[in-house]
């Protein structure tokens, strides 16, 4: 529910033309508040009390939550829609990895490592998990210090402090305070005792009600306390209720603008799922329903990538295409005998090349020319895949000394570009026009590689 | 403040279309609320439901893991589809890959005699998929339509190149539609039109294309969200057919899948989960196992609604 400029213009002081906030007048003023451009504080002359009420009503309508420290730190919240395709999603979830003090320490060590280890190279970016979740489930308080104290020394990943008993919670937090903890859960039964255990060192809490409705007196409470990093759980004890109760969050944060649910959520399926598989089944409906940290018992390559694939997926920018680097990538281990190919840099376009050319297991190169994301067709459409371009492009991208011979394979969809590609490179390569399709390269490729070995 | 729980209705309704016939019959589709959106006013009469592939010949770039619960039967396709309803499916989705000019090269005649043989011989719906050839499939899907007379089989793919003479036959001979359009809304829109100029829209399943996890995923997702949407919210009657998601070929053809067995059934589970979540009706899958987990994770509650 955005406030607009004619709304706040009533709250500014008016009949000042003072311009001290560097604005013509009060109205100028008011639009650059609403549209976020400036702050409240430009203006001398508010109240102190119009100013709060003026940073209220301009907040997002859902929280950003830091968690954690450093170049570690996770950002998650502020959200603005609902559905993915009516602008983004912004921050993808947190998904964290659950350390019980109950676990070997062998098991301990292999988890932390694990989260730093187990990293995946996808499309020019880095995919990996983000936090530790400590979870104090043996019953004994210096056991559970020892494993905060030890992941406090080995790892800088964000951290989740999960305890049921508010005083072991809170010497835990005292460990750890100056790297942002997440602490989990403040409930109706703890909140009194534990707002001024709080505010002795803020960092962010978790709140868990028995509903959706529940969380609203907790988060009203937190609030007029001046606590306002807060990430919701809503208690859902399987993935349909999840699915009810994360989406009765995200529309009352944004459709209803309800400030006290707009804030990010934690959800929990290491508790939800016995099953390995399953319990990966239950994130992967999180990710896609809203969920702003994914809390798991374990997780392994197999079952990591997918997931991460999935949450980079769900929050690409759906305005802008994915785009790969302008450059040629070499497929399993080209020489100087292997064939080269060019497509546009469409992520999508060169995912299904790569994995054409791959799965013929020919070793080759593809040359991917910047179409600014666009598909081959469509590129060409619009002039970014022209044969003067692709031309300058190939010449520029190094390609030619890495192999002996002068041939080049375009894709069959712009087969009409061969002339003028041929006389960008001055007749020095040879153009063959490939299949319209991936899925011909099978029979295509191996086929002009023997010619071209032989 | 005072909370009150955010429940939305719309007055938009999905068509609700029957597949097969007496007692194989399963309505799909009618629904007036949004996936999984069983907190909202209105409801989903009929629940999505989960096919499992069948081929007419024998897959040759299957990894082990994904032919090992069929390695046995994989050389005929009846044995196969009773595997597959054995395994818990709720239809067959039988794909006339021979028919391909690029593989065997097929004949109409040969495939439609195989699909009679194959409907006749399960208990459940049967889904009929042509090699995706526009010139070849206008041969063999209207062999295959005459040939299974009356058995109101859901055939597709119906192109924007070949829907006259394919839609003509399906219509013909009693049977229903998978209208495919390559990942975009408008073309999807404007091959309905044009198909809805002779064929009802009520006999219409429309199959956007499904793209599996990291291969483009998101666009499908998004599409598929959108169409419902549109449907559901707007009233757009072109958009208000239900939906069908064939995933299984993208997924177990990528890498990742081709890697391991839990890597594999994880990227056919998770792109199936995201498709449904966006409003798929009917879902095809390749590996009982990826169905199995599907059904476990959204849980039996649903199928009750």
């Amino acid at each position: 529910m955005p406030i607009s400029g004619s709304q706040i213009v009533k709250m500014l002081p008016g009949r000042r033309p003072c311009k001290e906030c560097g604005f013509p007048t009060c109205f100028a003023f008011a639009m650059k508040l609403a549209s976020g451009g400036v702050t409240v504080d430009k203006c001398p002359y508010l109240s102190e009390e119009t100013k709060i009420k003026l940073i209220d009503l301009l907040a997002p309508p859902m929280k950003l939550v830091t968690i954690g420290s450093g170049e570690n730190k996770l950002e998650i919240g502020n959200e603005e829609v609902v559905y993915r395709h009516e602008k983004t999603f912004v921050h993808p979830p947190g998904i964290a990895l659950l350390i019980s003090d109950k676990e070997s320490e062998a098991k301990v060590a292999e988890k932390i490592k694990k989260l730093k280890e187990l990293q995946f190279p996808w499309v020019g970016l880095t995919l990996k998990a983000d936090l530790l979740a400590l979870y104090f489930e043996s019953g004994d308080k210096d056991k559970f210090l020892a494993l905060v104290k030890k992941v406090y020394r080995e790892s800088s990943a964000p951290m989740i402090l999960i305890s049921e008993d508010m005083d072991t919670l809170f010497s835990a937090r005292d460990i750890c305070a100056d790297r942002n903890p997440l602490l989990y859960p403040i409930t109706k039964k703890n909140i009194e005792a534990g707002i001024p255990k709080i505010k002795e060192k803020p960092t962010p809490v978790g709140i868990r009600g028995g509903s959706v409705e529940e969380l609203v007196p907790l988060t009203t409470k937190l609030k007029e306390a001046g606590i306002e990093d807060v990430v919701l759980d809503p208690g859902s004890k399987n993935s349909m209720e999840a699915i009810r109760d994360q989406t009765f969050i995200r529309r009352a944060a944004i459709k209803q603008g309800f400030r006290p649910l707009g804030y990010p959520t934690i959800a929990l399926p290491c508790f939800m799922a016995k099953d390995g598989l399953k319990e990966i089944m239950a994130a992967s409906i999180l990710i896609n329903k809203f969920a702003g940290i994914i809390v798991l018992s374990d997780f392994h390559q197999y079952s990591l990538l997918p997931t991460l694939v999935q949450r980079l997926n769900i929050y690409t920018d759906p305005r802008f295409p994915m785009a790969v680097e302008e450059k040629y990538y070499e497929v399993l281990e080209p020489d100087e005998y292997s064939p080269v190919l060019v497509t546009s840099n469409w992520a999508l376009t060169y995912f299904l090349v790569s994995s054409a050319v791959e799965a013929t297991k020919v070793p080759a190169y593809v040359c991917v020319k910047d179409s600014e994301g666009l598909g081959v067709l469509t590129a060409w459409a619009a002039g970014k895949f022209s044969g003067d371009s692709v031309g300058a492009f190939i010449k520029k991208c190094g390609v030619a000394d890495r192999v002996k011979h002068r041939k080049l394979i375009i894709p069959g969809k712009v087969a009409r570009i061969k002339g003028e590609l041929e006389d960008a490179l001055n007749l020095e390569w040879e153009i063959t026009v490939g299949p319209k399709e991936t899925t011909g390269l099978g029979k295509f490729l191996p086929a002009f590689t023997e010619k071209l070995k032989g | 403040m005072e909370y009150r729980a955010p429940i939305e209705s719309y007055s938009g309704v999905v068509r609700e279309i029957t597949i097969g016939k007496g007692e194989k019959a399963l309505k799909i589709g009618g629904e007036n609320i949004l996936p999984f959106h069983f907190f909202d006013e209105g409801s989903l009469p009929n629940p999505p439901i989960f096919a499992l592939e069948v081929w007419d010949m024998e897959p040759t770039d299957w990894p082990e893991w994904l032919l090992e619960p069929f390695k046995d039967v994989v050389s005929d396709p009846i044995k196969w589809a009773k595997r597959c309803e054995n395994f818990g499916a709720n239809a067959i989705s039988f794909y006339l890959t021979s028919t391909d000019p690029a593989t065997k090269d097929s004949s109409a005649d040969e495939a439609a005699a195989l699909t009679k043989n194959v409907a006749e011989a399960i208990t459940i719906p049967l889904i009929v998929y042509g090699s995706g050839d526009d010139k070849k499939d206008a041969e063999v899907l209207p062999k295959v339509a005459e040939v299974c007379d009356g058995m109101n089989l859901l055939i597709g793919p119906v192109l924007k190149e070949n829907y006259e003479v394919v839609g003509k036959a399906i219509l013909a001979h009693g049977h229903l539609a998978i209208a495919q359009t390559p990942l975009d809304i408008n073309l999807l829109k404007e091959l309905n039109v044009k198909l809805c100029h002779f064929f009802p829209a009520e006999r219409i399943v429309i199959d956007p294309l499904s793209s599996a996890l990291g291969y483009g995923m998101e666009y499908s997702f998004t599409l598929i969200e959108r169409v419902k949407q549109i449907g559901i919210i707007v009233k757009d009657s072109m958009t208000q057919m239900p939906m069908i998601a064939n995933l299984g070929g993208e997924c177990w053809k990528t890498k990742q899948a081709k890697e391991s067995k839990e890597q594999g059934l994880l990227w056919e589970g998770i792109t199936a989960l995201s498709l449904l979540l966006a409003g798929a009706n009917i879902l095809i899958l390749r590996h009982p196992e990826a169905l199995r987990l599907i059904k476990e994770t959204i849980g039996g509650e649903i199928w009750q609604k």
